[in-house]
């Protein structure tokens, strides 16, 4: 048996998802290759050769596939799956997008966002916004799967795999790449930090969240996130949102501002290894999971943590 | 106003060149948002005897994009399709309260997984030959994020998965989608399938007259053995069980004795 994994990339850089897929495919097999499908990424792909434990690295190489277009990606996996008895890809934005057309493509049932391997056939994944775990049972011959990078340990480097071309397939015919428009941060990702803080509703505004989430989070070394209202009233970008149906984190430390903890929110950070809440009312849903919490106004709480953090720092 | 007529057609005057543009939208009934799951004793599933259910979420804002895209004339009919129980010919109804055309019910009592709703659904829609499928990302009981996807590889039609903003332009749509990093926008050649994200739009809620006209609507009430029946699974649920509960921890009296416990007790500054 052998795995294909999916490298999560932004065509310059590899990311940590990929490491983390590859453990969860050393799951269900040793024989595990990584694909690296974008626009130059040769640099990328030598990241990728680098992972302790892969055999192989695959490189598919066009403007659709730089875009991440679905249908391009499908028709690039598709012929590859010959070759591999289980497909498995970083649940990102990105990977959720193309992942079950390729399963469609094979007739065979996507799984999505698992977070543990049984064997080779039996995965756990979370579903009801992570307040049921679903073990499923998987009849078959190749597997789609989309893994959720919180679960799993990444594998490290140390390895030195061979990399081959492979047919970057048709593109996308019927589909047309019009624009990007990507934030860009100094900040550490949301997805990888150890210690992310989180602004709610309750900032008020854009200006507010600026001017209180992020100095704490500089202070800390921290990536900034966001509840759904905060997203949606317009206070932070929307690829800050942490949740059910944004961006599941699990860092050392969560710190969330002025966020109620509504069931969404708390399925993309409950499993934080330390919660932090600041919140004014003190039934807040928030303070069932939090570590630490205290109820407060963060007008004042936030610029006193400011200040003991200064003092533990000094 | 001078007469249409007079006026240069603009490019994207998509109304007079797809006259006839159908639009399907498949919805799901699920567990009410609202409500916290709880798993049944026996670890056979997800409790959903006397709760409430509704829409899903995503569906609904999908619906609502729909009904606008008819409103603003890109669109002349909108169908709404659910593959459920009897029951769920009650979120077709909302659905045609909203402003839904007509509905398709695909009974069934069974849970089908998405392979097999995404090819019922290409079924409906070799039925229906719709320019435009609207649907949801995600379906909140399973999040399984895949019943689009997969449609549209089954369809052979292009995919906008995790749309904030959906324009008709012609023959093509042009979506805003969000991404890892930010927002991407894709145009695609109709037919084609969009997903909804969550910041597409805010759904209305229906009006008494509204609701009361859409008791008048039809819902085409189709068996799943129409359509050949369900095959048996690709994937069977060996259990469902509660995630590890998190304990409450304790309430801190001022942030100086957050940041010390945060760095003695706990040792993650
Ligand atoms: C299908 C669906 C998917 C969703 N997905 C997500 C998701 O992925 N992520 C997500 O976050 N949400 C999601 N939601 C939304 C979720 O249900 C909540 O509405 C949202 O999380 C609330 O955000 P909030 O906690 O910032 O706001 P609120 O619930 O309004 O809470 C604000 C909190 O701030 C506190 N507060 C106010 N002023 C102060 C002050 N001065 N100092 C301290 N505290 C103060 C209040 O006590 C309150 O607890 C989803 C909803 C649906 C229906
Ligand atoms: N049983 C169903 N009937 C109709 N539409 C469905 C059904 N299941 C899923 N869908 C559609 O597919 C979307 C994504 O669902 P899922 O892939 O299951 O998360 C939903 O928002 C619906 O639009």
């Amino acid at each position: 048996m052998a795995v294909l994994v999916y490298a999560d990339h932004d065509n310059s850089a590899l990311k940590d998802n990929t490491h983390k897929a590859v453990t969860a495919a050393k799951g269900l097999s040793d024989d595990v290759d990584v694909l690296v499908a974008g626009a130059n990424v040769d640099a990328v792909a030598a990241q990728a050769a680098k992972i302790e434990g892969v055999r192989k690295v695959l490189t598919a190489q066009s403007d659709a596939l730089g875009h991440g277009l679905a249908e391009a990606i499908s028709a690039a996996i598709v012929p590859l799956m010959a070759n591999y008895d289980a497909l498995l890809v970083p649940a990102t934005s990105a990977g959720k997008n193309f992942a079950p057309r390729v399963a469609a493509l094979l007739d065979v049932a996507p799984i999505s966002e698992i977070t543990q391997v049984v064997d080779a056939n039996t995965f756990v994944r979370p579903i009801y916004a992570g307040n049921a775990l679903e073990t499923v049972v998987s009849s078959d011959a190749k597997k789609v799967i989309t893994v959720r990078p919180t679960a799993f340990k990444a594998a490290g480097d140390g390895g030195s795999a061979a990399i081959e071309a492979v047919d970057p397939g048709p593109g996308a015919p019927k589909t047309r790449f019009v624009s990007d428009e990507l934030v860009k941060s100094d900040r550490p990702e949301l997805g990888a930090a150890k210690i992310v803080v989180s602004g709610g509703r309750a900032m008020g505004s854009a200006e507010e969240f600026q001017r209180v989430i992020e100095p704490l989070a500089d202070k800390l070394g921290a990536a900034v996130g966001a509840s759904r209202a905060a997203v949606d009233a317009g206070y932070a970008p929307n690829d800050y949102q942490v949740g059910q149906t944004g961006k599941v984190v699990a860092p050392q430390l969560y710190v969330a501002v002025g966020i109620s903890g509504a069931i969404q929110h708390l399925a993309g950070m409950k499993d934080s290894k330390v919660i932090v809440a600041i919140n004014k009312d003190a039934d807040a849903p928030i303070f069932q999971v939090a570590d630490y919490g205290l109820v407060a106004d963060y007008k004042s709480a936030v610029p006193e943590l400011m200040a003991a953090l200064d003092q533990v720092k000094a | 106003m001078p007469a249409q007529d007079a006026m240069p057609r603009p490019l994207n005057d998509s109304f007079r060149q797809t006259p006839t543009m159908k639009i399907l939208v498949p919805v799901k009934r699920v567990l009410d948002y609202n409500v916290k799951a709880r798993v049944k004793p026996d670890q056979s599933g997800v409790d959903l005897s006397n709760v409430k259910m509704a829409m899903n979420p995503f569906c609904e804002i999908a619906v609502e994009e729909a009904v606008r895209l008819k409103e603003k004339g890109a669109a002349e009919e909108v169908i709404v399709v659910s593959i459920g129980p009897t029951q769920a010919q009650e979120t077709i109804r909302t659905a045609l309260a909203m402003g839904g055309d007509r509905g398709v019910l695909i009974q069934t009592d069974a849970d089908p997984e998405p392979l097999e709703v995404a090819k019922l659904l290409k079924a409906v829609a070799d039925a229906e030959q719709p320019s435009l499928i609207v649907m949801g990302k995600q379906a909140i009981d399973g999040d399984n994020n895949a019943v689009g996807q997969m449609l549209s590889a089954l369809l052979g039609w292009p995919q906008a998965t995790f749309a904030s903003k959906v324009e008709i332009a012609g023959q093509a749509v042009r979506v805003t989608r969000e991404v890892d990093g930010g927002l991407q926008t894709l145009e695609l050649d109709l037919p084609a399938v969009v997903t909804a994200d969550l910041r597409l739009n805010e759904p209305r809620y229906a009006s008494l007259p509204n609701i009361m006209k859409a008791k008048k609507k039809t819902i085409d009430i189709k068996s799943v053995d129409d359509f050949g029946g369900l095959p048996s699974g690709h994937l069977k649920v060996t259990k469902v069980t509660e995630p590890p509960k998190r304990v409450a921890g304790v309430k801190v009296e001022s942030a100086a004795e957050l940041v010390s416990k945060l760095k003695t007790e706990a040792g993650v500054l």
